[in-house]
């Protein structure tokens, strides 16, 4: 809980939203996430970067309790949590937009939206409620959203995504996992999700952003944590860096200061 | 939003071109149908499988003369549809979350063989009670649903937490109930079985009758009208509160009206089918009246009344519980009901044991129908119960299916069987066209399906 003067006072006294301290994951014998430590502030969006295979999506799993870590620990406003199943996460505040957006294609806006949380009365599911909650949340993402009651198989790319964004933010989280968020928009879409991300930013959740993207993740970001082959190279602010700077991070796996002027001009090269 | 997407029609498999002009000049001849019914928001599959049992059932009374569509004819095959009715709203559900149970014939066949023992043997001489005990009946279902519960939820363990594809499970079980059954009964055929456990089968004993009789049927009836009337009222009225469209009324009595009169319409056909003269006399004789002349009316079976319930039980569970809509998730995407923190693995256990208990009341069923217990009980069941389903509109690529389809599916199959033995087509010839039937009714939805979306 933010008491009011842990939010009034500065930044440096805050805690955290989330800490990931020495997160490892192996798949078999393949180190996909290798002693990485990361955390999260409230109001502040992370950048998560780093080239494929790199070990974003399997870390941020992690948090989400998709994929529970090998060892590490994941402290949760500063109290160590345990996150064994996405139940867990959700419990904790910790939402997550997934980059196939889990979606059970089936099924309407509002039961995927509830999806694990229905709304029931009197013994049955009130799917009444449901979609009226639905309407509300979808309406303040995309206002020309009509298809309550369709499979969301027949919706449009966006309108899949503002189904997915809708169930992630109608059950107040404190912190949102982003993966590739705007990869599958076009760019009136994406505009839309930028300023959606930035509105939340304002209402002081947290945010992990990890994206391909750089110039997507330079607009948005606060701080930008670069992974390579499953380890941490570094956390940098935004404004401390330029964007060859980190590219040279996620390409050669450097921290800016172990970069040559020479290895940089090669990027372009 | 901006971006449009190109329809997915073209991207896999195309339909050969004869085939899909074909399926486009029906579509297209349909469409002032299809767009006349929108606003009744009724499932136009439904009403597709609803005209093609009409013609299924008109061609029949055409060929054999009016035998067809005689209330005896009707009666009987309501009975012979419960059975399989039965088990094909528990398929459904299986079907829905992309598993597959081909126990349930050897599992029909266990259980029966179990309820029969318990009637007939355990609770009259090992616990020596006695033979025709008011109670007997009664805890002889319930065991057999609790142990089909079990069998079924076992199977569904090993499902679930184990790993194991679910047709190699329940094809073990296919394999393993069956020869349990010969193991034990060494062949024997266990009967008599209780009088009133009979009446689970729709048949008669003395002057009882496995049926509700005229004026139950007609309560039944109006009862279910009523239900039906006060459930529309109720959704009309939630919708309003949220301040949502609610359709128009004329399409929403027109909706009532139809429902009712197929309610009524069958409670009728029940009524006009009189009890044999024989059972007719004694049962007038006990009564002290003499037999009406047109007969005293038979009434809705008590096989049909249990699939009633069975499939009111089961749609409630699979539209309007956590369950069913689980069900429904895992069977869209398995990966986001589990990201979305569904126990995954529990609910597939749960649709198994819920199959076991549904063999459980068709077999009580069928043994009751046949005042025994045969080795060969519900063999081949699996396959029909699997078909119902499946002509009734259920996917294997899962996610989609409801329960009053797979009522009308084993309808339809056992309208198709009736309808050949009343016109003497052997057996083999019956095989063939059931499996002609079932290959082109999940083909055509399958070209009509891939034209819509």
């Amino acid at each position: 809980m933010i008491t009011p003067t842990e939010t009034a006072n500065a930044p440096v006294q805050r805690v955290p939203i989330v800490e990931m301290r020495n997160i490892q994951v192996a798949f078999g014998g393949v180190r996909a996430v290798a002693g990485v430590t990361i955390d999260l502030y409230p109001g502040e969006v992370v950048g998560v970067v780093g080239g494929n295979g790199a070990g974003k999506t399997t870390l941020m799993r992690t948090l989400s309790g998709a994929r529970p870590p090998d060892s590490g620990q994941i402290l949760v406003n500063g109290q160590p949590a345990t996150i064994a199943n996405p139940r867990d996460a959700k419990a904790l505040g910790i939402e997550t937009i997934y980059q196939t957006l889990a979606l059970a294609d089936n099924l309407d806006a509002p039961a995927n939206v509830f999806l694990g949380r229905e709304l029931t009365g009197g013994g049955s599911l009130n799917d009444a409620a449901m979609e009226s909650a639905t309407r509300k949340v979808i309406g303040r993402l995309n206002p020309n959203f009509k298809n309550f009651k369709s499979p969301v198989l027949r919706l449009s790319g966006g309108q899949r995504q503002a189904v997915a964004i809708a169930r992630a933010i109608h059950f107040n989280a404190r912190a949102l996992i982003m993966d590739e968020p705007t990869a599958a928009l076009g760019p009136a879409e994406t505009a839309q999700v930028h300023a959606l991300i930035r509105q939340l930013k304002s209402e002081g959740i947290g945010i992990f952003l990890v994206s391909h993207d750089i110039h997507d993740v330079f607009d948005l970001s606060e701080r930008i944590s670069v992974m390579y082959h499953g380890r941490l190279v570094g956390t940098v602010n935004k404004n401390d860096v330029t964007t060859d700077e980190v590219l040279g991070m996620i390409i050669l796996g450097k921290p800016p200061t172990k970069l040559t002027s020479q290895e940089l001009a090669g990027l372009h090269g | 939003m901006g971006v449009s997407v190109p329809g997915e029609v073209t991207k896999e498999g195309q339909p050969a071109p004869p085939i899909r002009s074909f399926v486009d000049a029906l579509r297209s001849a349909l469409a002032p149908v299809t767009g006349a019914l929108r606003p009744l928001e009724v499932d136009t599959r439904l009403l597709g499988m609803v005209a093609a049992l009409a013609v299924i059932w008109i061609a029949f009374d055409i060929i054999s003369g009016g035998t067809f569509l005689s209330a005896r004819n009707l009666w009987n095959l309501s009975v012979q549809s419960a059975s399989i009715g039965i088990m094909a709203t528990g398929m459904v559900l299986i079907i829905v979350s992309r598993n597959i149970d081909l126990s349930v014939g050897s599992m029909l066949g266990f259980l029966g063989y179990s309820m029969a023992m318990l009637q007939a043997v355990w609770i009259p001489q090992s616990l020596g009670l006695g033979f025709e005990q008011p109670f007997t009946w009664i805890v002889t279902l319930l065991v057999g649903i609790v142990l089909g519960a079990a069998i079924g939820g076992l199977q569904g363990f090993i499902v679930a937490f184990g790993g194991v594809p679910s047709f190699i499970v329940t094809l073990g079980g296919l394999l393993i109930w069956r020869g349990l059954i010969f193991r034990y009964a060494q062949g024997q055929t266990i009967a008599p079985l209780d009088t009133t456990f009979q009446m689970l089968g729709g048949g008669t004993v003395g002057t009882r009758v496995g049926a509700l009789g005229e004026w139950p049927s007609w309560a039944l009836g109006a009862v279910i009208c009523v239900a039906i009337v006060l459930l529309q009222v109720a959704a009309r009225r939630r919708r309003r509160r949220y301040g949502f469209p609610v359709r128009p009324m004329w399409a929403e009595v027109l909706v009532g009206t139809v429902t009712c009169g197929v309610v009524l319409g069958t409670v009728w056909v029940a009524n006009s089918y009189p009890l044999p003269p024989n059972v007719a006399e004694q049962v007038a004789a006990a009564r002290g009246i003499p037999v009406p002349p047109g007969g005293i009316p038979t009434g809705v079976a008590f096989p049909v009344v249990i699939m009633l319930v069975v499939t009111l039980v089961v749609t409630f569970l699979a539209t309007r519980r956590r369950f069913g809509r689980y069900v429904y998730a895992i069977g869209g995407n398995p990966d986001a009901a589990a990201l979305a923190g569904i126990n995954v693995r529990r609910t597939i256990m749960l649709t198994f044991a819920l199959m076991g208990s549904l063999a459980a009341v068709s077999a009580a069923v069928q043994t009751a129908r046949l005042d025994a217990a045969v080795t060969n009980l519900g063999v081949q069941n699996e396959l029909d119960v699997i078909s119902a389903a499946v002509i009734g509109g259920t996917s294997f690529a899962g996610g989609i299916g409801t329960v009053p389809g797979a009522i009308l599916g084993a309808v339809v199959m056992q309208s198709l069987r009736s309808g050949m033995v009343l016109l003497l087509v052997d057996s083999p010839t019956q095989d063939i066209v059931v499996g002609i039937v079932l290959v082109a009714a999940v083909g055509l939805d399958t070209l009509f399906r891939r034209r819509v979306s």
